[in-house]
């Protein structure tokens, strides 16, 4: 079967002043459907980078980059915002919700850009509400919510249009070890019982051994993959 | 309808900031209409000028007078269907402070040529009556308190002496600009006194009014009164009455053109004050944005946010600014006395707040809209956290 990812020789640099960074160099591996993986690595090894890569919100300077079959480094601007919005639900280490939405408007607002009625809106969005354990809460913004409540609205709000892919950026980076647990058991229950493709980015050893499979990377490099 | 929801609870989302905006904004809108106003109520009589009236004078300066054999060879020149005439006065009521317009009219036939200026038959005829009878506007009247009846004591200052007319009419305006602050009395009252005291001041006329057929032949009855009196002693200059009073406010050019400037640069100070506040929400917010594109939202959906919002603001601004504008301006012409014959807020002065108000709107909005457009959106979602 066709991996899910696929990645070729990839590799990604940034500007300093008149300095060239290398982040990332000869990143080579396949993610498939169904897998929980964990992208580990000290703090600067590329491995939010190689995320960001595979989410589509950054390009990359060379390789090949498939996902589901596309290559998304050919795509434009504009058509890579379509495809994120049709593919990739993202979980963020500081939730990223907007904080004069309610917790039910933030999960609504990635349906805003399909064709559903307002009424399928709705319902889609309190059902992944419920799925949190969060429909009690539906009317609460941001800042009436705890940590692990706030994570898990933007779960659900990176699940609501039923992605291909769940990107997570440290999804329990900012959260007390209770709320990470909380948070780890959901991404972990998505990935099991409804077949969701997890890649998330940790430091943390704990919130690794969730995943099905690790990846390390150091200084922009794979080091293995190993699970 | 979702960003609208979204422009809505961003605009009131920091309440300190919002409320200090609106103030501003509002007071700036409100002196930009506050100053337009006055502007406008300077070119009130210009723009209220009848195109089928003349005015004739002496063509050296309004200082110097006609004589009043005139008044029949205007009225033979062909087209010319009615003459008035009238002198400035230029009296003192109690005090010089207390400053308003006082003519010496030819009676019925001056206020037959301006119907805006209405007065009750019964009155008018009291006056044609009463040699020393005068008619006040209702504004004036209000201001001083005049009634029928009441004699008013001037100084005359022009035509020295301790003049008293007797209240026989007060007229009102036919239209909200007409200007009621005026004291009309009857010339040949002012004439025989002068020919009493000052027999060479007699018979002499300040400003003769001709009423024409047809504004069209405007310039040409122009050129045949003016021609009627070539070469004589005291030569005369017809002109439209627009154009004889725009020759008066164009004697405040200066000030009027003081007035403007300053009208547009409390609207640039204000722009570049919602410039600076929609410029600091838009940082604020760029974690916010660089997630919406993370979701698949278009550049077009964050400038509509951030010009909702700007426009909203601003719009908030102006209403509370127009709101203010009546009251304020009911005041300030209260204050002004009778300077300000009809100080009437024209809806074009609305109509100009409301564009004031989008430009500024749309123009604070332009810099925060196109670094967040641009937005890199690593480097957005960096700043979120921080």
């Amino acid at each position: 079967m066709a991996p899910l990812v696929e990645i070729r020789q990839l590799a990604k640099s940034y500007r300093r002043g008149d300095q060239v960074v290398p982040v990332l160099d000869d990143i080579t591996l396949n993610i498939q459907t169904g897998d929980f993986t964990a992208l580990m690595g000290p703090s600067g090894s590329g491995k939010s980078t190689l995320l960001n890569l595979i989410a589509g919100i950054d390009k990359p300077d060379s390789g090949i980059l498939r996902v589901a079959g596309l290559d998304i480094t050919k795509l434009s601007e504009a058509e890579l915002a379509d495809w994120r919005a049709a593919h990739v639900g993202f979980i963020f280490q500081f939730y990223n919700l907007l904080p004069v939405l309610t917790a039910f408007e933030n999960v609504e607002l990635p349906l805003l850009l399909t064709s559903l009625s307002r009424k399928e809106r709705r319902e889609r969005a309190e059902l992944t509400l419920s799925m949190v354990n969060l429909a009690d809460r539906m009317d609460h913004t941001p800042a009436e919510l705890s940590g692990g409540q706030q994570q898990r609205v933007a779960i659900a709000r990176a699940i609501v249009t039923d992605p291909t892919l769940i990107v997570a950026d440290e999804p329990t980076g900012d959260l007390d070890r209770n709320s990470a647990a909380e948070v780890l058991a959901l991404l972990n229950q998505l990935n099991k019982e409804l077949g969701k493709t997890i890649i998330m980015v940790t430091h943390d050893a704990i919130s690794a051994q969730q995943a099905r499979a690790v990846i390390h990377l150091d200084k922009g490099r794979l080091l293995d993959a190993g699970s | 309808m979702y960003a609208l929801k979204l422009i809505f609870k961003n605009t009131l989302r920091h309440k300190l900031r919002t409320s200090l905006t609106l103030f501003g904004l509002m007071v700036a809108i409100l002196s930009f209409g506050l100053l337009q106003t006055v502007i406008n109520v300077w070119y009130a009589g210009a723009e209220a000028a009848s195109s089928t009236r003349l005015i004739t004078r002496n063509a050296i300066s309004l200082v110097f007078t006609l004589p009043l054999s005139y008044e029949s060879k205007i009225r033979s020149v062909e087209g010319v269907t009615a003459v008035a005439y009238a002198n400035w006065f230029g009296g003192v009521y109690q005090e010089p402070k207390n400053f308003f317009p006082q003519l010496a009219i030819s009676g019925r036939k001056y206020l037959d040529l301006y119907p805006e200026f209405v007065l009750d038959e019964h009155q008018m005829r009291a006056f044609e009556l009463d040699r020393k009878g005068c008619v006040v506007g209702r504004k004036l009247a209000r201001q001083y308190g005049f009634k029928l009846g009441d004699i008013i004591p001037i100084k005359g200052t022009i035509y020295p002496g301790q003049w008293e007319f007797v209240v026989r009419g007060i007229y009102d305006g036919r239209q909200a600009s007409t200007d009621t602050t005026q004291l009309f009395f009857h010339w040949d009252y002012l004439n025989e006194t002068m020919l009493k005291t000052m027999p060479r001041r007699a018979n002499q006329i300040g400003i003769y009014f001709v009423k024409i057929d047809n504004a069209d032949n405007a310039a040409a009855i122009s050129r045949s009164i003016d021609s009627q009196f070539h070469n004589s002693l005291a030569e005369t200059l017809t002109e439209t009455e627009k154009a004889f009073q725009l020759g008066f406010v164009s004697m405040s050019d200066a000030i009027i053109l003081a007035i403007r400037i300053v009208s547009f640069v409390v609207v640039v100070i204000i722009m570049a004050v919602m410039a600076n506040t929609m410029a600091m929400s838009a940082r604020e917010r760029l974690s916010e944005y660089a997630t919406l594109k993370v979701l698949g939202f278009g550049p077009g959906f964050l400038a509509t946010l951030i010009f909702g919002e700007s426009i909203l603001l601003a719009l908030m601004g102006a209403g509370l600014g127009i709101a203010l504008l009546f009251p304020v301006a009911k005041a300030f012409s209260a204050k002004m006395g009778t300077f300000f014959p009809a100080f009437e807020i024209a809806p074009q002065i609305m109509a100009q707040q409301i564009g004031a108000a989008l430009a500024v709107g749309i123009i604070a909005a332009i810099l925060p809209t196109l670094r967040s457009m641009h937005v890199n959106i690593v480097e957005g979602l960096r700043s979120a956290g921080t």
